[in-house]
């Protein structure tokens, strides 16, 4: 186990941030680039169209539009995409074009491209062009698409069925042990489509060096590596010919991990003009092209003894993806997700699973901070609560009795996932500690008796953090699960870190640059970070799965190590003491006893000028670097939600919530717990206001900030954090992720609360969020 | 989005915005606070060929007692309202309403002449004018007309300003001694435009309303009184909670007549109508 001297493990302050604060943030947005052309697109108006005929003409005249593009030119230098996975064979899509040709498949997606002096010019430009469209029908609900309504034709021919995806997992002979419940507690569950909403929307500027024919694309990513990989092979380049760079990112969660049409055809529309071209995704535009989520109708049960064992669960989930799955990740993760992880805390041994994912006239879907592990967590929690309260047991004593034992249960739950030394029990009695349970109930009971319905609810998880090569690599898809970092001593005695990993807001940098400064006795100021330059950085996979710190975080401590080791060889010969009694603290390599020191200054003077004073026996380079191939960390944590419903008129606020989570060491509390309460705000905007809403047409209703309701921290309750701490080994960080956690349990926590104050009208929900109309619904006071 | 071209005037004087009114045509749009217009402006959902800025006349900006009415002038910002001491001395009912407007970003541009004359029926200072029988005064070249608010609002985004007219004030004579005032709303964010809300008046000596004015807003085309709710109300304000709903409900039936939309059905709109009427009518018993 390594140790560390103090930084780690201190909220100290994001260093990082000041830019931010100082109005100085530097976005793709930001960047100015001589001769940069504005791109927008023409985006259908119909889920599923054919395209007769496109006469851009008259858009083409307007002064200040340099080029407008249909999909068959931007075909011509860039081609189709389909997502594969070797890993599952089973799964299928269809090829999709930059731009939509004959056919367009959702409302939303683009058609042609105008590129303009400027956006405003070419928005102008937009409403000239002329389109000859035939409204097609599109595919009807997931459910009737499922089973496969013979009146709806397949949306792409070829695959000869809507279903994308099928998938079973049996586990513990469902059917013997079911047969041994004496209840089965069922329900049905809609899960509504969500989306990301980042802050900074997509944006892409992408600059084509005709002489050399490179790329270099400026771009809002979580990946990139993963973009680069993708633009050399659609556009037809060497992948030494692409650099993606990353300017700051303004929140992604997700969205931004995808490759997108839009920005792929404005790289193809740079090629063919030879000029930049920047896009910049309004907001509009951001609700029906970013990646969706969420979309499921989930038929579940839960079997208990009455005793109050749980013996196993079943679950039926339709998740409705896109017309297309999304590239490279395809858009059945979250199914995936969902179904094996549902009773993933409990030690029951019973599991039948069947997820089937289905093609929809809309949005594509795509992974959504969480992915699936909320629907998995939705689905289970409140069947538990079901459970417990057909029993007569309190949900707390429920989780207890039910939970896996570490070291007793065998290590793989029902659904295969490897959870084998989890602290669910510990997380439990310490947030029933923290949020003094006993004394809540005692208060809902007496808020009960003077007219007021208070709502407690509980919500155990489990979060797939920083997984191994096994879920991308072995599936023939160019995303790396490893990250790496270089260290180069500078001649001043500061450090500068290459990393592969990405910042989008969370402060991952902050981290780095602690573990850094830990391991080399620097001060934050003596670090200095580069990040998202493909052409710099050592090739990372980026952020997602809560992998950033953990595996980033995991490699810039490696490199760490390996120049403390370097410094100290040299400083031992140098100052001619043992290795053994130097450390490095306060800028310098110095006995620990003794008043011999170098400080980092010397030593970086005489490794990049002077390399004629140092000893020849050892490796002089300044430079280090470490690569870290993760295995996947599985952490968990639970969540609780108090409420207050007013049953008169539906409405329910949140009053206070907590969580209590363990991912091993925290490096950095604040950043940890910042994670926490930000997902936490994501997930009980789920459970109370957001979803996109679509009609029969498949037309999304809510296209605006006015209409898709985010939360806003005024609405938003206290969020208490506590952490329990499980010894993480085999690595030298000892920390598993965080990133998801707060999204991954605020929901179900939520709507457990609500339906435990909705229990005394002896009624429920299963359905987020929860409106207030959905609420009035469930208590039979409207229609 | 961006906005379409327009031209752009910063005006002087009121004379200068009638002439311009006159020259332009209808083409012309008022820009008071631009919290509403430029967004519109923005979705490309109407493209004028010029904004006429009124901002800076500044005569239009006060709040004054004038023979025992209460004058607003159109460009008092949504803050001005909320924190003026004439208007939560004299106009309670108001100051009450004014923290559930928009956002505080908003409120320290948005006008009250522009909340008016946009006639959002969600809209809180449209029903409060219903409430409080609030004059809207017209300005043109020809000279001003005075308008009760009842017949100002004509439907949804519709009102009673003619071409070349302005929206130049509100006058209000406040209600005597014996009336209290009670507003509410339901919205799903604090700040958002409501599904439903109500601005109510009631009057009595004693602890029971005898007299009552409910204006709802979120329920129709535009801000309405429910007058069949006043008459069933001012009786049953004694009657049992559960009665009193019926009642009103049965009530509010007549009056009212609630659009189905994404955010809510009608009929979930009915009953959250009838919810505050009974909560008002509670809270307005002494
Ligand atoms: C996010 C958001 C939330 C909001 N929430 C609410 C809410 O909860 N409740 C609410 O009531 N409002 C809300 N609003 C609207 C806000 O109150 C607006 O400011 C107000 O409705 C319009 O006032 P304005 O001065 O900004 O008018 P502008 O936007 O400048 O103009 C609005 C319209 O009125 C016309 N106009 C303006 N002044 C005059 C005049 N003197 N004479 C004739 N015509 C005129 C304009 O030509 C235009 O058509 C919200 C706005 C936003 C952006």
């Amino acid at each position: 186990m390594n140790s560390f001297k103090g930084v780690v493990g201190t909220s100290v302050a994001r260093p990082q941030a000041r830019r931010f604060v100082f109005g100085r943030g530097r976005y793709t947005d930001d960047l100015r680039i001589a001769g940069t052309l504005h791109a927008v697109f023409l985006r259908s108006p119909y889920a599923h169209a054919r395209i007769e005929a496109i006469d851009l003409d008259a858009a083409r005249t307007v002064p200040g539009v340099v080029a407008a593009f249909d999909g068959k030119a931007i075909a011509s230098v860039c081609a189709a995409w389909t997502a594969q996975f070797a890993t599952l064979p089973d799964h299928r899509s269809a090829a999709q074009p930059p731009l939509a040709v004959e056919r367009a498949l959702w409302q939303g997606q683009p058609v042609a491209i105008v590129v303009a002096d400027t956006r405003a010019i070419g928005e102008d430009a937009l409403g000239l062009i002329e389109v000859q469209w035939h409204e097609l029908e599109p595919l009807p609900h997931p459910v009737a698409t499922a089973v496969a309504d013979p009146a709806h034709p397949p949306l792409h021919a070829a695959l000869g069925t809507n279903i994308a995806y099928e998938r079973c997992i049996v586990a513990g002979d469902p059917d013997t042990t079911l047969a041994g419940a004496d209840r089965v507690i069922k329900r049905r569950f809609q899960f509504t489509r969500h989306t990301g909403v980042p802050l900074e929307t997509r944006t892409v500027l992408a600059e084509f060096e005709p002489g050399l024919r490179r790329l270099t694309v400026y771009q809002s990513t979580q990946v990139p590596h993963q973009m680069r990989a993708i633009y050399a092979e659609l556009l037809g380049l060497s992948e030494a010919n692409v650099r993606v760079i990353v300017p700051d990112v303004g929140g992604a969660f997700g969205v931004k991990l995808h490759l997108y049409d839009d920005e792929i055809a404005v790289a193809a529309a740079s090629m063919l003009l030879g000029r930049p071209v920047k896009f910049v995704s309004d907001r509009l535009e951001a609700f029906v092209s970013d990646i969706h989520a969420r979309g499921h109708t989930v038929d579940a049960s839960v079997a208990v003894k009455n005793d109050g064992t749980v013996l196993g669960f079943e679950v039926d989930d339709i998740m409705e993806m896109g017309a297309y799955s999304v590239y490279p990740r395809t858009s059945v993760g979250e199914g995936l997700h969902a179904i094996s992880l549902t009773g993933a805390p409990y030690a029951a041994p019973a599991l039948r699973a069947r997820l089937r994912a289905v093609f929809q006239n809309k949005a594509p879907v795509g992974s959504y901070r969480g992915v699936g592990q909320p629907i998995a967590c939705g689905i289970t929690e409140h069947l538990i609560d079901a459970a417990a309260a057909e029993l007569g047991i309190d949900p707390a004593e429920m989780r207890r009795r039910n939970f896996r034992r570490a070291g007793i249960d065998p290590p793989k739950t029902a659904g295969g996932i490897a959870a084998g030394d989890l602290s669910h029990q510990r997380c439990l009695e310490r947030l029933l500690q923290l949020m003094d349970y006993d004394g809540l109930c005692a208060e809902r009971a007496s808020a009960r008796k003077a007219g007021r319905h208070l709502g407690i609810g509980i919500a155990a998880f489990v979060e797939m953090t920083a997984p191994g090569t096994g879920l991308y690599g072995a599936a023939g898809v160019k995303i790396a699960c490893s990250d790496g970092c270089t260290l180069r001593l500078e001649p001043s005695g500061v450090v500068t870190c290459v990393t592969g990993a990405t910042d989008q807001g969370q402060g991952s940098d902050t981290g780095m640059v602690q573990l850094i400064g830990d391991a080399l006795g620097l001060d934050f100021d003596q670090v200095r970070l580069v990040a998202g330059d493909t052409a710099v950085t050592p090739v990372g996979g980026g952020t997602w799965a809560s992998r950033g710190l953990v595996v980033g975080g995991e490699a810039a401590l490696g490199a760490a190590h390996a120049l403390r080791d370097r410094l100290i060889d040299i400083a031992a010969a140098l100052l001619d003491v043992r290795r053994d009694a130097l450390v490095l603290s306060a800028s310098a390599v110095r006995e620990r006893d003794g008043a011999k020191s170098l400080s980092l200054a010397e030593l970086g003077g005489m490794m990049h000028y002077r390399q004629d004073l140092l000893p020849s026996e050892v490796e002089r380079s300044p430079v280090v670097t470490f690569h870290v191939v993760p295995t996947g960390l599985i952490a968990n944590g639970i969540q609780a939600s108090l409420i207050e419903l007013d049953p008169e008129s539906g409405f329910v606020k949140p009053l206070r919530h907590w969580v209590v989570e363990d991912c091993g060491r925290v490096i950095n509390p604040m950043l940890a717990d910042e994670q926490l309460r930000g997902g936490v705000v994501q997930g009980l905007g789920e459970a109370l206001l957001e979803e996109c809403r679509y009609d029969e047409r498949s037309q999304l209703q809510n296209a605006t900030l006015a209409d898709y309701l985010v939360p806003m921290a005024s609405d938003m309750p206290d969020i208490v954090i506590d952490h329990v701490h499980t010894e993480v080994t085999g690595t030298l960080l000892g920390a598993k992720g965080i990133g998801e956690a707060g999204t991954i349990g605020a929901a179900a926590a939520f709507v457990n609360a609500l339906n435990d104050a909705l229990r005394a009208f002896g009624c429920a929900i299963s359905e987020i969020p929860c409106t207030p109309e959905r609420v009035l619904r469930a208590l039979r006071r409207v229609p | 989005m961006k906005f379409a071209p327009f031209d752009y005037v910063c005006t002087r004087s009121l004379a200068e915005v009638y002439d311009l009114i006159e020259a332009r045509g209808p083409d012309a749009r008022i820009l008071a606070g631009g919290q509403s217009l430029l967004t519109t402006l923005a979705l490309r959902l109407s493209e004028p060929s010029v904004l006429l800025d009124i901002g800076g006349l500044q005569e239009l900006r006060f709040i004054e007692e004038r023979n025992g009415a209460i004058h607003v002038g159109a460009l008092t910002r949504h803050c001005e309202l909320e924190t003026s001491p004439l208007i939560a001395a004299r106009l309670p009912l108001i100051a009450q309403a004014m923290p559930h407007v928009a956002h505080a970003a908003i409120r320290n541009r948005g006008t009250i002449g522009g909340s008016l004359s946009l006639a959002d029926p969600a809209a809180e200072l449209p029903a409060c004018m219903l409430a409080l029988d609030a004059a809207i005064v017209l300005a043109s070249r020809d000279g001003e007309r005075r308008v009760r608010a009842e017949a100002f609002f004509k439907g949804l985004y519709h009102t009673d300003v003619r071409p070349g007219e302005l929206l130049v004030r509100v006058e209000i004579t406040p209600l005597e001694k014996e009336w209290r005032f009670h507003f509410a709303e339901f919205s799903r964010r604090r700040g958002d435009y409501a599904m439903v809300g109500l601005a109510a008046a009631a009057r009595g000596p004693g602890p029971l309303p005898e007299e009552l004015r409910l204006a709802f807003l979120g329920c129709g085309d535009r801000p309405v009184r429910a007058r069949e709710a006043e008459r069933v109300a001012s009786g049953s304000a004694s009657a049992p909670r559960a009665e009193r709903y019926s009642a009103l409900r049965r009530a509010l039936e007549k009056d009212l007549e609630p659009q189905s939309d994404p955010n809510a059905s009608s009929e979930t709109r009915m009953h959250l109508a009838a919810v505050l009427a009974d909560r008002a009518i509670e809270a307005l018993s002494g």
